[in-house]
């Protein structure tokens, strides 16, 4: 029961993690490791800023 | 026949009995009190049915959605802007970009036909409509490697559909930034609580902004709860500043000034960089809607309120305090949103399908993040219903319709059959910290003393101050996040129609441009804006009717390509699908526009009110205030006529051009051919991650 629910509270912090976004920088890294391992990867803060940047260049929100 | 088979049969058998029963009941209904639940009940077991049924069969029996097909996500995988994506990540960014403040402030005007047409028309519209439109046009684009809408028009049907898209998206964002901007100009207009909340909301974005891009780069859970954390702050800081004799008087002020720090404010939200207010702003605002939709969920399913709007009203016959026009078409253009809204299928055209993962996931987050969608207007609808009719109408009826002095509106509003005091209304603006909630048109006040008595007997009515200007707060929070990035989308569709003729001005990053188009686009809502503040019968009279057919005739756009690709594609027998809501959208756009250019009513005919206007300010009948702005309204009047116009003919344009495409791929003869990309098998099938 308890480790259930232990499994049930850490797939539960993953998906909230996922879905606002705070661990996309761990996921680009896990990304560029498994295919671009030749360049060295953006740090948090550049991978942030292109992240952002790139967001907000189309539309984004409706009524 | 399998005991699991007959089971499922039972169940879905007994949810469409208590649909039928709740929908029956709501309907049939007359003078009886109706418990909110039955709406609930109602709404649920609609979208149960519509989504297991009816979006089940598109999808496999119509757009043929193939799970073994690699989707572009996978294929163009960049792990920048393609990224295939876990499926509730996408469905939560999906619902998070077509959510906005539409589908609370259209149900809530609506009600002022009672509650039937609004409950209706936000059910079958959403399942039958905007539904399937966000469904289709994520599919198509899916299939064609995420292009847009206006993309898709291009190839699909011609130059002619692609231009008409791309002005309609251009002009409907336009009309939306100004109205929006007026319902919080509305909420704000001698509200120091209010005004120093909101205001309080843009310094605390921009800490945020710093926050997640030099103190703690990219933590966005971190900084998003200490944001709203401020946010819930600002609330109870408005609290103080509205004791406080001096600061009160500081943030005390008519609606044309604050209409003019809105502006201001769009401009320089528009040229600022995006990560110092616009992005923190929007994690904030999407955290504050989840939040409080999902509490408002909760409370009425909890406190079970009482709808007391009657099923429906005389207003139905076109004399509605908050809008002018009958029943049809009217209730269908000013819902808005929540039954279908165009603007959806530019994100279903746009971010969404770049994340996708498979091509199975496109029901559920096109079908059912609309059908959510549609669940917070029925949400709106109770809260606007829960109150009494008196006070709905005394909230939202505008100074030039019932009259500026407190006594004038409740006499006039009680003689239409609402009983309604002065002393109610005085000791209810009391309750919420309000001087006064008279003339507070637009949807959002109403909204708010909704909630908060809902909330306030829910979680302790002894706060019902701070839960009016919490959902205050919490509408203009995301109402100014589409008011900054509608004018930064603006600009840069302005840029790239400009850089056509001047490639410089193209060029984003150049800041005369910036300055420029971002002037252009701001002047041109800040004018609407403008007008709507010194309207007296509102504004929002004009402009919201005026939003709701642009936004439909966008849909209406949306719907003629996916029409148009499902007859080239060989499958006319399924066009109708997409062709019925067409039809309808068609209909009740081009009667709005009919009746807006020739009604005789003041309060509906754009040229009946310029002329009763101008024959007026001849005989010099016009008290001196009202003559000073009466030139200005007059040329506002006849430059809503022309637009009315330019909407409909848009409309018309394209809707022949797709049955012009049609009909000659139905005789054989040569049309654009369509531009699905390649089939490719999957290989993310056994990377199961990628989607649970």
């Amino acid at each position: 029961m308890g480790a259930r629910l232990n499994k049930l509270l850490r797939q539960s912090w993953r998906m909230i993690r996922q879905l606002s976004g705070d661990d996309a920088y761990e996921r680009y890294l896990e990304h560029h490791a498994a295919c671009h391992a030749e360049t060295p990867p953006l740090s948090r803060k550049e991978y942030f800023q292109r992240q952002q940047q790139q967001k907000w260049s189309g539309i984004k929100r409706c009524c | 026949m399998t005991n699991n088979k007959i089971f499922q049969y039972i169940v879905w058998a007994a949810i469409a009995l208590l649909g039928a029963a709740a929908v029956g009941g709501i309907a049939l209904n007359r003078g009886e009190p109706v418990n909110a639940l039955w709406f609930v009940t109602a709404a649920l077991c609609v979208y149960a049915i519509a989504y297991r049924f009816y979006a089940a069969w598109i999808a496999s029996k119509v757009l043929l959605v193939d799970p073994t097909r690699a989707t572009p996500a996978e294929r163009l995988n960049n792990d920048h802007d393609f990224v295939p994506t876990n499926r509730w990540v996408v469905f939560g960014h999906h619902f998070a970009a077509i959510a906005g403040p539409g589908p609370l402030v259209g149900p809530t005007l609506a009600a002022q036909f009672g509650y039937l047409p609004g409950t209706l028309w936000i059910l079958v519209g959403a399942v039958l409509g905007g539904c399937v439109q966000d469904m289709v046009t994520l599919f198509f684009s899916t299939r064609r490697n995420g292009r847009s809408l206006g993309q898709m028009a291009r190839d699909e049907l011609g130059a002619v559909g692609g231009i008409a898209a791309l002005i309609a998206t251009m002009l409907i964002m336009i009309i939306l930034i100004a109205v929006l901007g007026l319902v919080v100009v509305n909420a704000m207009k001698h509200s120091p609580w209010a005004t120093s909340t909101i205001a309080a909301t843009i310094p605390v974005a921009m800490f945020i902004g710093l926050y997640m891009r030099n103190i703690r780069p990219g933590r966005v859970l971190e900084g998003s709860l200490l944001g709203v954390t401020l946010l819930l702050m600002s609330v109870a800081f408005g609290g103080w500043v509205d004791h406080q004799p001096m600061l009160h008087a500081w943030f005390d002020h008519p609606a044309l000034p604050l209409a003019w720090a809105i502006i201001v404010y769009g401009f320089a939200a528009a040229i600022l960089p995006v990560w110092l207010l616009l992005a923190p702003r929007d994690y904030l605002s999407t955290y504050m809607k989840l939040g409080t939709v999902i509490l408002l969920a909760i409370a009425i399913i909890w406190l079970q309120p009482t709808v007391k709007m009657p099923a429906l009203t005389q207003f139905t016959d076109g004399s509605g305090p908050i809008f002018g026009g009958k029943l049809f078409p009217f209730a269908f253009i000013v819902i808005a949103c929540g039954a279908i809204s165009g603007f959806h299928s530019l994100i279903s055209s746009g971010t969404t399908p770049k994340l996708l993962s498979n091509e199975r996931d496109i029901r559920m987050i096109g079908y059912g993040g609309m059908a959510l969608e549609s669940f917070v207007a029925i949400m709106a609808v109770i809260a606007a219903t829960v109150l009494d009719p008196g006070v709905f109408f005394a909230i939202n009826s505008p100074a030039g319709v019932v009259g500026t002095a407190a006594a004038d509106a409740v006499a006039k509003i009680s003689s239409w059959g609402f009983p309604v005091t002065v002393e109610q209304m005085h000791g209810l603006a009391q309750q919420m910290g309000e001087a006064t909630l008279f003339a507070r048109t637009g949807g959002a006040p109403s909204l708010a003393v909704g909630m908060a008595s809902i909330f306030g007997s829910a979680f302790g009515s002894g706060m019902l101050a701070l839960w009016y200007h919490f959902v205050i707060m919490f509408e203009a929070v995301f109402i100014l996040t589409t008011l900054d990035a509608g004018t930064r989308v603006g600009r840069f569709m302005l840029q790239d129609i400009l850089g056509n003729v001047w490639p410089k001005l193209g060029e984003t990053s150049w800041l005369p441009s910036v300055l420029l188009t971002s002037g252009i686009i701001v002047a041109a809502w800040g004018y609407f804006l403008y007008i709507g503040v010194i309207d007296p019968t509102g504004g929002i009279n004009i402009l919201w009717p005026l939003f709701g057919i642009s936004n439909q005739i966008l849909a209406a756009i949306a719907l003629c390509v996916a029409t148009g690709i499902l007859v080239k594609s060989g499958n006319l027998r399924h066009a109708w699908i997409t062709g019925l809501p067409l039809t309808w959208l068609v209909i009740i756009t081009s009667s709005a526009v009919w009746e807006k250019l020739t009604s005789d009513d003041v309060r509906i005919g754009f040229f009946a009110a310029a002329h009763s206007l101008s024959d007026k300010l001849a005989a010099g009948t016009l008290p001196s205030t009202k003559a000073s702005v009466a030139p200005a309204l007059i040329f506002n009047l006849q430059l809503d006529a022309a637009l009315a116009l330019f909407f409909a003919a848009l409309l018309w344009i394209i809707v022949l051009d797709m049955l012009r495409v049609s009909m000659r791929h139905l005789r054989g003869k040569p049309v654009p051919p369509l531009s699905e990309a390649p089939h490719q098998v999957t290989q993310l099938e056994e990377a199961a991650w990628a989607r649970d």
